[in-house]
């Protein structure tokens, strides 16, 4: 078991759903109420030390359910590790998370983008508008699993 | 009347710096709120490049994604691929055997001083300073020259191959390379004499886009642009890929975080990715450049024509394509603009479920709203140049 | 008598344009506007190894109403293309276009939702230029055939055309 993993354990018992180990990168799971509180905790705890945000992506686990997601990559530079997070949305209708950007500032572009493409809001985001789409795709968010390639 | 009604009103005014401009390196737009000449507030606009190769990803092969990952940051073709092709190697956990690695080392770092020559060219070229285009695009001619020779084209390689590379390479390339990486730092002696202590040139960039090291860390800088700052970090030497841990190699750092030391930090980088070059010509081992499993890489075709396992592989991989496991990875590399991620998510398929690009450029823009205010207008232009941005690379 | 019927009253427009015709192709002004990895070619056909001066157009003019060429080099985008029409309709006649590149010709590899399917869709273009990217040579061959095109342009004498003896359209502006 990662060290990582193991301190979150430990400080966030209840917070974990999920832990996930794959050619030597662990993705951890975490109730989406509780992922601020934990990117804090990552960030600042000098054992882990996560100051750094690599991505936020979105991503449409259709027609598996719950279906939205965003997966977090983080890196430290002082143990030279990388860790991922990933928090489900509770509602598939409306995906809503809470914001990162108070933890990383380098969230907010990455969240516009999950939200333009994907569709996930992300609550508490200082600016969240479209970012790359062009304005015929207003009202769709192109990289879900119904919206076709060639577009509408 | 009062002197109030006769003072003059000032208010601010909005300037569209337009997707069509010629120091704005591609399509990028900025709008602007200036107060005179001195910027209020500066909002990028990016996503007029952007062209959906995520979502086509989707629908493609592994190998069928290759060609898009080239369009990515198309100054730096060969990164784009290597990074795609490391993350499907993790996904698929084979290593390649030392010669294609050693290759692919080659090939990464001659085009990191094929990028960082176009660098100074055209932000040479933004901020007044014509002579250094034409002297730099002299070597990357030279450095076109020799990728022709590789893979066939100029700027979109396709070359590496999940498993390996597409072939050996070619009669005479060593030699050729020899010649280049021989009387490159010459050439870099060049370009220090003309900007290095060029007075105009230091007042255009120090002090230009200043971040302190948690600021870079904060906003996710990462290549030129956080070594700039002091974040003493490289990916191929913290965390090594592809027998980057067989060569030594400096990691040049600045001190002050503006643009001056980040040109200082990407003309050392050209040094020592000629160095990186020199090492691996004097240790390239012979030996196979793909791996050995015939449900990753074509079998050679001796095999395909000789033998019945060799042509049902052939043709497997050919019609299906290369089946991973179900998993998800990230892999991220040092592209020459940065730490260019990939993350893939696979659901046993032969197309990926989901592929993300975590692309250096669009990270590096963000800030511009924190840096450009209260700058002037000029110090806009000098801080897209120093972040080296690849439109395709930031709207993907 | 004779000659007059043989050379018409058209003989002065004719040398005009032609004169006219060989000036400007001969000084032929792109505006800046690449869009993507076709415009890094397009900055290497400018430099020194393909030295684009040679033929009069290494003065790429940023502002539209200078310009008289526009080399659309890269591919469209949706978001893109109100500002690409906006530079064109801003362009002084007389114009013309390159399509450089699959992007713009047709599209290219890139068939999604974002991607516009070809310039001209939009624009009316005067040369393709195939390729991904077209290697500079292939872009100065585009160039030289749009030469060609220029050379023929019969703006002066379009409305004489049936006037003018068939002798004459074959030999001075043969098709």
């Amino acid at each position: 078991m990662d060290t990582v993993t193991e301190k979150l354990q430990t400080q966030f018992p209840e917070a974990i759903v999920d832990i996930y180990e794959f050619r030597g990168d662990t993705t951890v799971t975490v109730k989406p109420e509780k992922l601020v509180a934990v990117c804090q905790f990552l960030r600042d705890d000098p054992e882990t030390s996560f100051k750094y945000l690599s991505a936020v992506s979105g991503v449409d686990y259709y027609p598996a359910s719950p279906r939205f997601a965003a997966v977090y990559h983080l890196y430290s530079h002082q143990y030279k590790k990388r860790f991922a997070l990933k928090a489900f949305c509770a509602n598939d209708e409306v995906p809503v998370l809470p914001s990162v950007v108070p933890v990383w500032s380098t969230a907010d572009w990455h969240e516009r983008e999950a939200y333009d493409l994907v569709g996930i809001k992300f609550s508490g985001h200082p600016d969240l508008r479209r970012i790359l789409t062009p304005p015929e795709c207003e009202g769709y968010h192109p990289l879900r699993k119904d919206y076709p390639q060639e577009g509408y | 009347m009062n002197s109030a009604e006769l003072a003059p009103s000032t208010e601010t005014m909005l300037l569209n710096l337009g997707p069509q401009h010629p120091s704005t390196h591609g399509v990028l737009r900025v709008w602007l709120e200036l107060d005179g000449e001195v910027i209020v507030n500066a909002d990028p606009d990016i996503g007029y490049l952007h062209r959906g190769i995520e979502k086509m990803c989707e629908n493609r092969t592994y190998h069928q994604c290759l060609p898009l990952t080239d369009r990515l940051d198309y100054l730096a073709g060969t990164a784009n691929n290597f990074g795609f092709v490391l993350a499907v190697e993790k996904l698929l956990g084979v290593e390649v055997p030392k010669r294609a690695q050693y290759i692919r080392v080659l090939l990464a770092e001659l085009t990191r001083i094929s990028s960082h020559l176009f660098w100074l060219g055209t932000h040479g070229h933004d901020l007044g300073a014509m002579t250094p285009l034409f002297f730099a695009f002299r070597e990357r001619e030279e450095l076109m020259d020799l990728f022709e020779m590789v893979w066939g084209g100029r700027l979109f390689p396709c070359y590496l191959r999940i498993g390996g590379l597409a072939a050996d390479l070619p009669e005479g390339f060593v030699e050729k390379a020899w010649e280049f990486v021989k009387k490159f730092p010459e050439r870099i002696k060049d370009y220090h004499n003309l900007l290095t202590k060029n007075r105009i040139w230091i007042a255009r960039t120090k002090d230009v886009g200043v971040l302190t090291k948690e600021e870079a860390l904060d906003w996710g800088w990462s290549g030129p642009m956080a070594r700039g700052s002091g974040v003493d970090w490289d990916i191929r030497r913290d965390t090594p890929y592809s027998s980057y841990q067989d060569f030594d190699f400096k990691i040049p750092l600045g001190t002050n975080g503006d643009t001056y030391d980040r040109y200082l930090v990407r003309m050392e980088e050209m040094v020592q990715s000629n160095l990186i070059c020199r090492q691996v010509l004097e240790k390239l081992p012979a030996g196979d450049i793909n791996v050995n499993d015939p449900t990753v890489i074509l079998p050679p075709k001796e095999k395909v024509y000789n033998t019945i396992e060799g042509l049902i592989n052939h043709f497997l991989l050919i019609e299906r394509g290369i089946t991973p496991p179900k998993g998800e990875v990230y892999h991220a590399i040092e592209a020459p603009k940065g730490e260019l991620g990939f993350y893939i998510i696979s659901d046993g398929s032969p197309q990926p479920f989901r592929v993300k690009v975590r692309g250096p450029s669009f990270v590096n823009l963000s800030p511009t709203k924190v840096l450009a205010k209260g700058r002037l207008l000029s110090d806009l232009i000098a801080l897209i140049g120093t972040m080296d941005i690849v439109l395709a690379d930031v709207d993907r | 008598m004779g000659i007059e019927e043989h050379l018409g009253n058209n003989v002065l427009t004719t040398t005009l344009e032609k004169v006219v015709d060989w000036a400007r192709k001969n000084s032929l002004w792109p505006a800046t506007f690449g869009l993507a990895c076709c415009a890094i070619e397009m900055i290497v056909t400018a430099a020194n190894r393909w030295d684009i001066a040679r033929f009069g157009m290494e003065a790429f003019r940023a502002s539209p109403r200078q310009a008289d060429l526009m080399i659309v080099a890269g591919t469209v985008t949706k978001k893109m293309v109100p500002a690409v029409v906006r530079i064109y309709e801003q362009m002084t006649e007389p114009k013309w276009v390159i399509a450089m590149g699959a992007c713009a010709s047709s599209g290219g590899i890139f068939r999604s939702y974002a991607v516009v399917q070809g310039i001209d869709l939009y624009l009316p273009v005067d040369v393709y230029v195939p390729g991904c990217p077209p290697r500079p040579e292939g872009l100065l061959y585009g160039i030289l055939k749009l030469h060609e095109k220029i050379l023929k342009d019969p703006f002066l004498t379009a409305k004489y055309r049936d006037q003018i003896a068939p002798a004459r359209r074959k030999h001075g502006h043969g098709h």
